[in-house]
Formats: structure tokens, C-alpha cells, sequence
């Protein structure tokens, strides 16, 4: 190879600054070591180009060379080691991290995909796959919390606290209860949405609970303790004197458990009067009489 | 390992501001990134080599600043990839030779196929 900078640069010897500077910038590009790591001959090449360049590009050692006062040569720069001497130590990981290529496991994908996703080795640890499902769950259990084992698809059986409180169509996360991980991955996670069955005669209004009451024609005119139904069991409850249909008690603190706050909602106890299920004759000798002289108009507010 | 103002005397053709802000901006990663107040960063030997090779983009090579980290990004890249590929030769050089061969067969037909 010539030693001739100007040979070297591929410029006439009368080219001007500019020209040498565009020259070598093109060869640079071309040439660089660390553009080209996969080149052994190249660092010489490059090196020569950047002598020439050292030499020519200062107008006045250019001038010493083209009188012949120093030669090509021992103008090379000290050894320089390139990039490319170190770009595939270890300690170059922390830049191929940025590159998302440092970390094992971007070696093991980059092999995997070599071996068409099936790497000689194991499969890569993933996270198994969420699963969704709908449950229905008692008006009580809702209520009060329960924890239930169910099962679902695939014979898979999970463990379930339904917290006191929980919505309707509310969705519970299970960690880890979907499907299972390939090689030592998490499991995924299962979504319940609770669908809360309808009650015989509780039904509920946010965390109060309202349920209408039958009572007696005695219970309604003489008041009087009786036995009502809660979502914790029956309590006794004190209905006054002349309670109509209609009437509503409140039973407080017998609602539904608020999950926020901790305090429970009230349960709301509409009373409705019921006559015996038969004609009475004795009940109507009784009304009789009384009405004789009590007669009233409970439909004077409908004008009729 | 070398100090930020020892890198700036050593390379020679990058001054403080500049080295500082192709560090923050993660050009360069120091091999002991200065995380205390009081600590300086410290360069390796791979490190300088690598701010070497910044200056001969932005100065040689005319690279504009804007598009030098799509080069260092392309570059990181490339030697990732041949880190790897290392790793498999080598791995492929312990295989017996009936394989290593065959493997070879198969990488010529399918450069053939141009694929």
C-alpha cells in the first residue's frame, strides 16, 4: 500500500483544504473500526487514512511535506485501542442493557429465536395467563362474606373470600389463581365478578337493606314485639300502637357492611297489614259494630 | 480508571461540558457512575474508547449531535449481536464434527437461497 498521503486520501496534490477534509470524511465513514467491527484489515487502512489526514489537514506541515522536509512516515498517532477492542468484554453489557440486549434473558430470546422460538434449552419463563370468570354468589354470603372453594374450568379449584360488603358485579383479583407459568413463571391471575343472586324478601339499597314486613291486624292495632328476619337472624322489634301498611322502622345498624368506612348500613322494615287468610264472622261482627260509629275516608285525598 | 478531567486531557478533543452532558445524556455509561456528591465518575479503559469514538463521529465523521445516538444505538446493537453470535460459534465449536458440519451445510444453502 502507497504511503503517499495524497494516493492515500484519493486527492491531487493540488486539492484544496476543503477538498482534503471532504475526502477523508468519506473515507472515514467508510473505514472507521468501530463501524466495521467484523474487519481485521480495516484499523490499518483507517489508521493510514487518519495519518494522511493528521498531516494534510495542517497547511503547514502539508507544506513541509510537499517541499520534502519530512515524509509520510512517524506521523501516525500513538496505538489507540478502538471501541471495538472492548464493545464485547462483559463489562459492555451496560450498554447493550440500553439496547434492551444485556440482561440473560435477551440472550436466551435471541437464541430462541435462532432455534424458531424452541431454544436448546428450556423454554423461557413466562407468566401464566389471566384468567375471568362470573360467580354467582348467595344474597347472604354477599352480605356477610363467606369463603367458598370453587371450582372452575379445567377442574381447576380456587380458594375464594368474598369480603362482607362485596357489590354486585364487583371484580374480585385473585393473585396467582389463573393459569399456571411455564418453567418456574408466575401463575397469572383469576377475575371473579360476583353476581349476587336475588333474595327471597331481603333486597338491597347500597348498604341498607330493605325488607317489607307482614303483620297482623292485632300487632298492627295494639303494637306490640315481634319477631323480624335480619341478614344475622331474627331480632325483636317493637311496633307501635296503629302502625299501618306502609309504616317503616328502621332497624339501624343492620344493614350491610360499608368496606370503606367499616360501619354497617341500616335495614329498613316496611310493615303491611294482613287479614286472616279466611272470612272471619266473628271479626266482622266486631268491624261492624266498631264502624258504626267510626267511619273514615282514606281516599279523601284522591277526591272520591 | 480514569476521571472525568483525565479523559478530557487523554482523548483531548472533547472538553467538560460536553463529556458531562454526553454522560447525562447516556452516551457514555462511566463504569462507576458518580452517585454520591462528593464521588466523581470513573472512566475504564472502555468507557474512554468510547468517548473516542463520539468524537470521531461528531469531528471526523461529521455525525450530527442529534444523530448520534441513533449511531451509538444502531452501533450497541451490532456488538450485542456479535457478542452473541460469539457465544453461539463457540458453542457450535464444541459440537462433534458430523454436526458442526452439517450445521454449516445448512447456514451455506440457506445464504444461498439468499435468505
Amino acid at each position: 500500500m502507497s504511503d503517499d498521503p495524497y494516493t492515500l486520501l484519493g486527492v491531487a496534490r493540488t486539492a484544496s483544504q476543503d477538498e482534503i477534509k471532504k475526502a477523508y470524511r468519506k473515507l472515514a465513514k467508510e473505514l472507521h473500526p468501530d463501524l466495521n467491527p467484523g474487519k481485521a484489515d480495516i484499523e490499518e487502512r483507517f489508521k493510514g487514512i487518519t495519518a494522511a489526514y493528521d498531516l494534510l489537514s495542517d497547511p503547514e506541515r502539508r507544506g513541509r511535506f510537499d517541499r520534502g522536509e519530512i515524509d509520510a512516515s512517524g506521523q501516525e498517532r500513538p496505538q489507540q485501542h478502538y471501541y471495538r477492542d472492548f464493545a464485547q468484554d462483559p463489562s459492555a453489557g451496560r450498554y447493550y442493557a440500553q439496547e434492551g440486549f444485556g440482561d440473560e434473558e435477551s440472550l436466551h430470546s435471541f437464541f430462541s429465536d435462532l432455534f424458531g422460538g424452541r431454544g436448546p434449552g428450556p423454554r423461557p419463563r413466562a407468566r401464566g395467563a389471566d384468567v375471568a370468570y362470573t360467580l354467582p354468589v348467595d344474597f347472604l354470603d354477599a352480605a356477610k362474606g363467606a369463603k367458598k372453594r370453587v371450582t372452575i374450568a379445567d377442574n381447576h379449584t380456587i380458594d375464594l373470600t368474598i369480603p362482607a360488603g362485596v357489590r354486585d358485579r364487583q371484580t374480585l383479583r385473585l393473585k396467582g389463581q389463573g393459569l399456571a407459568g411455564f418453567e418456574g413463571g408466575p401463575a397469572g391471575d383469576a377475575y371473579v365478578e360476583v353476581h349476587i343472586q336475588p333474595h327471597a324478601y331481603f333486597e338491597r339499597k347500597d348498604n341498607d337493606v330493605q325488607l317489607e314486613l307482614p303483620v297482623s291486624l292485632a300487632e298492627a292495632v295494639l303494637g306490640g314485639r315481634i319477631q323480624v328476619p335480619t341478614i344475622d337472624g331474627p331480632v325483636s322489634m317493637n311496633v307501635p300502637k296503629g302502625s299501618n301498611t306502609g309504616a317503616t322502622l328502621r332497624l339501624r345498624g343492620k344493614g350491610i357492611l360499608d368496606p370503606r368506612s367499616g360501619k354497617r348500613g341500616d335495614q329498613y322494615v316496611r310493615l303491611r297489614v294482613v287479614l286472616p287468610k279466611a272470612p272471619d264472622a266473628e271479626l266482622e261482627a266486631l268491624v261492624e259494630q266498631w264502624a258504626k260509629d267510626h267511619a273514615y275516608n282514606p281516599r279523601a285525598e284522591m277526591g272520591s | 480508571m480514569k476521571t472525568l478531567s483525565e479523559v478530557v486531557l487523554v482523548v483531548g478533543r472533547v472538553d467538560r461540558v460536553e463529556l458531562h452532558s454526553w454522560v447525562e445524556r447516556g452516551w457514555v455509561v462511566p463504569e462507576r457512575p458518580g452517585i454520591e456528591p462528593s464521588a466523581e465518575p470513573a472512566f475504564s479503559e472502555l468507557d474512554v474508547a468510547r468517548v473516542r469514538l463520539i468524537c470521531d463521529l461528531r469531528h471526523d465523521l461529521a455525525v450530527e449531535e442529534e444523530t448520534v445516538p441513533l449511531m451509538l444505538s444502531l452501533l450497541d446493537q451490532l456488538y450485542a449481536m456479535r457478542r452473541h453470535m460469539t457465544a453461539l460459534s463457540s458453542a457450535l465449536q464444541q459440537q462433534p464434527e458430523d454436526v458442526r458440519r452439517a450445521i454449516m451445510e445448512l447456514v451455506e444453502a440457506s445464504q444461498r437461497r439468499g435468505g
